[in-house]
Parts: C-alpha cells; structure tokens; sequence
C-alpha cells in the first residue's frame, strides 16, 4: 500500500483517522523502555505483562505499549497504565501478575508498587501527582509516556509533523526564520547561539547545495537527555530538522548519533524509514516543491566530536579534529558548504515553536533564555532523573522539590552544570535562576543540560581532577595548548591530592587556565578549565588545607585519609577480617580488631562491609 | 554474551569481503566500515586495514590514524568477558574510583588491559547514561547497579560461574 501523503489536507485526515479508531478509555499497560529502565530490567516486566495478559485470556481487550524514556529513572521499571494513569514503580517480574489480576481485572491498587512522597510519607497512586513530574513542564519531554517511538501513527494522532504541514501550506522561508527568531530560541546544546539568527546566517550564504546537521553525539559525563528524546520521541528532532532545512534551504541532512546510544540509532533509524514511507521525507514533500532527505552516522566515541567542526570531519569520514573558525559552518561546512548544526533539544523545540507560535513561547522562561530546558539531574540526590523546567528554575527547587533532596540527610554541597566545560556551584549560591546567563556569570555555563549533584562527602579538588582527566584524554591533541597545557594542570591536581601539593599550586593553576583558555583552538580546550577555577573560586578552603594541611575534607582522596577501627563498636564479627583482600585486619572472633597501617591499601572495602560503622574514616 | 574472536582475518575473509561489499569506495565511508567491522569481528586485526585501505583507494596511514583516534575501535582482541565500568561524573561522586581500583587489584592489570589468559578485558567508559544506577559495572552486557568496591569481587565470581 502507497501511504504517502500528496499534501497537507491528507495529513489532517488521516490523524483524524487515527484518533477516530482509538478509544479513550481503552486501559494500556505502558512500560518505560528508555536505557534506565532497561538496565533496571524493563524489557523482562514487558515480555511478563504480554505473557500474563495472554494466560488470562485479555490480550484482545487490553493493549500494551513500550515506550521511550520518562524521566524518573530512579524509580524504575516504571509502569503507567491508562487511561487513569496509575503510576506503579520498582516494577519486577514477579509483580506482573498480580497486576493484572488486581489492578486491570479489578481495579484495585497495589499500595505495595506506589510511588511514597518522601517529605509527606504519602502514597502516590497517579502519575501527575508525583513530585518530581509535578513541578516540572513538560513541552518537549512529555511525549514520550504517550508515544511507542517506533510507531509513526503515534506521533501524527498527538499532531505530528503538523508543523511541517503547516509551513509547507502557509509559510515562506523567512516567516519561518523570523519566528524562531522571535521566539527567542537559543541553541540547547551549549553555548547558547540564537537559533533564528544561525538559520538565516546559512540561509543567506550562496550556494545551491546546503547542509543541515542534528548534533546527538551527546558527550558530557552525565547528560542523557539527548539520547532520551532520540530513543523515545525521535519523529520530533526528525520534523524540526525537516522544518529547518525547508527554512534554509537545505535539500540534504545528517544525525550524528553516539555509537553507544544503539537504541536511539535503532529507533531514529526506523524514524527515518517511515517518514521517507509517509511523505514526510524524500521528493516532493507533502506534495510540494521541496525535497530533502537524511543520513544518520553513528559517532565513534569522540568527544570532541561534539565541536561543530570536529564532527564535520567525523561525517567526512576523517579524525574529528576542528579546525579554526572562521569560516563557521554556515559558511564554509560539510564539504565545503553551507552547513547548519544543531543540538538535538534545539530541533525538538521548533514543531512546538511554529504550533503554538513564537508570542507563546517568548512567555515560558527568563528574559534572555526562552523556553524549557531538559536537565539531568544526578549524583548524590534522591530522584534521579531527567527533568523539563522552565529557563529561570531556581536551583533550589530543582534539588529539592524535585530532586527530592540529597540522600541519607546528608548536606548539599554543590552541583555542577554544563559538563567538563562547566564549573561547580556551591551551596551558598542555591537561590540562583537557571539559565544561560547566570550560569555563566558564576562562572559555570548551562551545557547541554547536565547537572551532577554532590554532597559533604564529594571531594572538590578530586572532581577537578577528574574533569581534567576526562578532556586529558579527549583533547584531540592537534593545538599544544589545550594538549599540554590540560595535562599539566592535570599533573599539578594530582600533586595535590597525593598530598604533595606546594603553596603557589593554586596560583600556577590559575595561570594554566588562563593560557588554556585563551589560547586554545576549539571550545574543549577553551572551557576545560572551568571546573578547576570555580573550584578554586568557591571551595579554595578545601583546596589549601589539600596542600597546607594534607587533609581532604571530604575523606575522598586516599593518600590523606585513614581507616582505623573503633574498638568500642566493633564486636569481632570478622566480617572485615574475611573481606580484607590486603590481609591488613587482624583480630580474634568476637573481640575488636585493628588495621595494620603498614598494609593498608585504602580500598575501602571494610569500611562498606562493616555492618556495625566500627570502621571509621580518619579525614 | 561472551565474545568469540577469529585469530586473523584469513579465518573469515569471506565475511569481512561481504561486509566491504555493500559500501561503494567512498572515503566517506570509512568511519561505517570501520565500525561494522568493529561490530562483527570486535576487534580491528592488522590486515583488516590494508582491505579497507584498497578498498577506498586511501593510504594505509590515514586508516589507521582514523581507526588509532576514535574510542570505538579496538585493534587488540578483548579478553572472553569484558567488564566496562561507567566513570561518568554521578558514577565517580558515588565512589566509582573505589571499584575500578578493586578490580585492577582483583584482575592484575590496569584499566584497558586485558588479562594474560585472555579471561577478561577491564574497560572504562565515560557514560553510560544510566546514572540512576551509579555506580554501574556491565559485565558482558549485563548490569550491576549500585555497585560496591565489596560486592565487585562476589558479582565477578557469579557472572563467571554462570557462563561456564
């Protein structure tokens, strides 16, 4: 069968089809199937619900569906059945009948899988009231509880690609500009560059061959929303890209994928296969005059592919190292030609953008950073997850109310935003608005929405180290700056936490930064020192007493810290004696034991065995 | 999973022949290649470079700087069962280091190297974007969420013990 569409009046047809022949009331069991829930075994409980609904005769009457990512990772496998939207977590296998039997036969709920709001001890039976969902606003995200990402007719029945259909019909290229422009749109993937104005910039170039490009090698350590909105909704980034390249005048696109994200290559993939089946894709467009078609590329595991120009040369198929700007892409880029990249969150805005119009868009956020912004939000807090907020969010809120606060009652320290090109902000600042300005006024930058929660026991001299050690190892190592200069800072840090730190350290640090930074050739180099300096800037108590003191605070870094046994705890169990893989314990059955100094390795892993907290962490 | 391995490219030649095939020779193509034949064989043997080279009619030394620069490609076969320990930033504020250096100490070898006996490849990778279950250990593509530097050495034995 020919499913093409030849223009526009067809497509509002048709999803009035598809919502004529789909029951409101009809009960669907929906499993988060996103990489989280996965890991935690959501493919297990969604073969148990399709099993168990066939012993009980009920496959007919009740449908199932797998779909992306819903955000609230930390309380997966997370099962939402509609049409009332119980919202059960921790789901495992052996739960899966009783499900069934209770809830879908008889309605009744199973208090023991609800979701218990921390601050109220309440139980909470229905997804939109959850905390962590209900202070969030979800534009872009909160698709993908609806969605089976692999089914095209999902996406049209919620207004799919009506976007698309409306440009195509009312709309000329610089309408198309202008709006985004004035809907205040900024690139999600970092730096923040005003979306409409990077558009027409390409557009305007000569040239009757232009690329546009979707940025989803999403490299920052703990960020994966990118690959969230790729595997769970990825005919949205797919209608943007479309929408972009009609307003530029692109006839060709590329998706950059990472290659460790093989269910967002596997789901944009059949994406792509069905938009070309439907008329979304391909010659004549909807019918029109405009034809444009994609490629996707998996990444191949470099970070610095994230640079425009080093993932340029990744699609040519050469070593993604940049190059010097200018010529931008827009004028000189893939191959040769006007090129226009973005980040994959930047995409999945511009449907909602041309639907709901740039006035209503302009009205979510901050002055100057419009819209909502995706974060993850990790580490040390209680509800890990992604999270969609408003540009603006107070910090405060985002670890509280929604984060849930930090766990075992521990003290916030610290978060840090923007990856290994961002810095960490310390708990005095936890009244700040998010957004790109602030965040880069404290010395941080927003990235591409990455933000790693740490607690009294993270160490801040460490995570310093530990970004340098990340860009030490991606720098591409073409500029000396970035390539030397990272890894000497690298080295100093190190002294440091070894506890051969001099005074000076910090200064000589500082003066790194400031030649890496200014003299490196691309972004990676240009911001890597962020995370040292707004270390220093906040926590420089914690780096002195490191060099002065030879004491980490935290009790993280192991040539400053000892583990000894406190005698009036410990009650001989042997436990630690057993686990200790250096022989270091002694002690006999059921009288205190003692660590001989000497052969202690510091592993820890007496300390996380004892069950008695006998084994204490000398700082 | 555990992996299996060819010993040389002469073992499949016919495999590694067909998979050139369905690409035209196009130096665009060789990062695709690469990471196809990455997929299917695990890892990048010497002669594989000199068919790729002849293929896309490029010289030997930009497919090996290609295939030396990018993460994804090993040019080393890996050990039976790989161990990939995620060391993205909510995995190393929750103690990720602890168990990387357990495991050294547990196998013998450094992170990246793989055992004499060709028993085990530790590896670290830098995300594995499933922070909610830092720190994460997959051993042969199974995970092992809220690890320990105490429970790594018991998860080790059990994995190995079940896929005897």
């Amino acid at each position: 069968m020919n499913k093409r569409l030849s223009d526009p009046i067809q497509l509002v047809n048709l999803r009035e089809e598809i919502i004529a022949s789909q029951d409101p009331e009809q009960v669907c069991i929906t499993v988060c199937c996103g990489t989280g829930c996965s890991a935690s075994g959501a493919g297990d409980v969604m073969a148990a619900f399709e099993e168990e609904l066939q012993k009980q005769g009920l496959e007919a009457k009740i449908a199932t569906r797998r779909t992306g990512c819903h955000g609230f990772c930390e309380r997966g496998p997370l099962v939402v059945i509609y049409p009332k939207k119980i919202f059960y977590q921790r789901v495992s296998v052996k739960d899966v009948p009783e499900v069934v039997t209770e809830t879908i036969r008889k309605d009744n709920i199973i208090e023991r899988l609800l979701y218990v709001d921390p601050t109220s001890a309440k139980k909470i039976v229905y997804e939109d009231e959850v905390p962590f969902y209900r202070y969030q606003e979800r534009l872009i995200f909160g698709e993908n509880g609806l969605i089976d990402p692999t089914k095209i007719t999902d996406y049209i029945a919620l207004g799919g690609y009506s976007a698309l259909a409306k440009v195509i019909s009312e709309m000329k290229s610089d309408d198309i500009i202008s709006e985004i422009k004035r809907s205040g749109l900024r690139g999600r993937g970092g730096a923040g560059f005003p979306t409409g104005k990077k558009w027409e910039i390409c557009r305007k170039e000569k040239g009757d061959f232009k690329y546009i490009i979707c940025n989803g090698d999403e490299g920052d350590p703990g960020a994966f929303m990118d690959r969230s909105l790729l595997e769970g909704n990825p005919h949205s980034v797919l209608e943007g890209m479309i929408i972009g390249a009609y307003a530029i005048g692109a006839t060709e696109g590329y998706i950059y994928i990472r290659n460790e994200y093989p269910l967002a290559v596997k789901n944009f993939s059949v994406a792509l296969e069905q938009a070309r089946e439907w008329g979304f894709l391909g010659h004549s467009i909807l019918g029109s005059d405009f034809s444009f078609d994609m490629k996707l590329n998996r990444g191949a595991g470099a970070f610095v592919c994230g640079e425009e120009t080093g993932l340029i040369a990744s699609i040519e198929g050469r070593t993604g190292e940049p190059r010097p700007r200018p010529p931008y892409p827009a004028q000189k880029g893939l191959w040769g030609r006007p090129t226009n990249i973005n980040n994959v969150k930047t995409w999945a805005n511009v449907p909602l953008i041309i639907n709901k119009g740039a006035e209503w868009y302009s009205k979510i956020g901050t002055k100057t950073s419009r819209g909502t912004m995706i974060f993850s939000l990790v580490g040390k807090i209680n509800n890990t997850g992604l999270v969609e907020v408003p540009m603006g969010v107070k910090l405060k809120d985002m670890i509280y109310k929604i984060g849930g606060g930090i766990p075992e009652g521990k003290e916030f320290k610290a978060v840090q935003t923007g990856g290994p090109s961002g810095g960490c902000i310390p708990a005095s600042l936890i009244d700040l608005c998010i957004d790109y300005e602030e965040l880069t006024n404290v010395g941080s930058m927003m990235g591409s929405g990455g933000m790693i929660v740490m607690d009294e026991n993270t160490c801040m001299v460490d995570t310093a180290k530990y970004f340098l050690s990340f860009t030490k190892e991606e720098s591409c190592g073409k500029c000396t700056p970035c390539r030397e200069g990272v890894d000497r800072m690298h080295h100093v840090l190190s002294e440091i936490t070894a506890g051969r730190g001099k005074e000076g350290d910090i200064e000589l640090l500082q003066e790194l930064a400031d030649y890496v930074s200014k003299a490196s050739l691309c972004a990676l180099g240009g911001t890597a020192p962020n995370p040292v300096l707004t270390t220093i800037r906040y926590f420089r108590d914690e780096c002195e007493a490191h060099i002065k003191d030879k004491k980490c605070p935290a009790g993280v870094c192991k040539a400053l810290i000892q583990y000894y046994i406190d005698p009036e705890k410990c009650n001989g169990c042997h436990l630690c004696f057993k686990s200790c893989p250096q022989g270091a314990i002694s002690g006999e059955l059921k009288s205190p034991h003692s660590i001989d100094q000497q052969k202690c390795s510091k592993c820890g892993v007496c300390f996380e065995s004892c069950k008695f907290e006998a084994v204490i962490l000398r700082r | 999973m555990v992996t299996k391995y060819i010993s040389s490219v002469e073992d499949d030649i016919v495999g590694v022949e067909s998979l050139l095939e369905r690409y035209t020779p196009n130096p665009e193509f060789l990062i695709a290649i690469l990471q196809d034949l990455q997929a299917e064989f695990h890892y990048l043997p010497k002669q594989m470079f000199l068919l790729v080279a002849e293929k896309l009619g490029l010289p030997l030394s930009q497919v090996y700087r290609v295939a030396t620069f990018y993460n994804a490609f090993s040019l080393e076969p890996k050990g039976k069962h790989l161990i990939s320990i995620c060391t993205g930033t909510a995995c190393h504020v929750r103690g990720t280091p602890r168990i990387v250096e357990r495991l050294q100490d547990i196998l013998k070898i450094e992170a990246g190297q793989t055992t004499p006996d060709r028993k085990f490849t530790l590896q670290t990778v830098n995300c594995l974007g499933a922070c909610a279950l830092g720190p994460l250990v997959v051993i042969d593509g199974k995970y092992h969420g809220r690890m320990t530097s105490a429970k790594i050495e018991k998860a080790l034995k059990n994995h190995e013990q079940e896929t005897q």
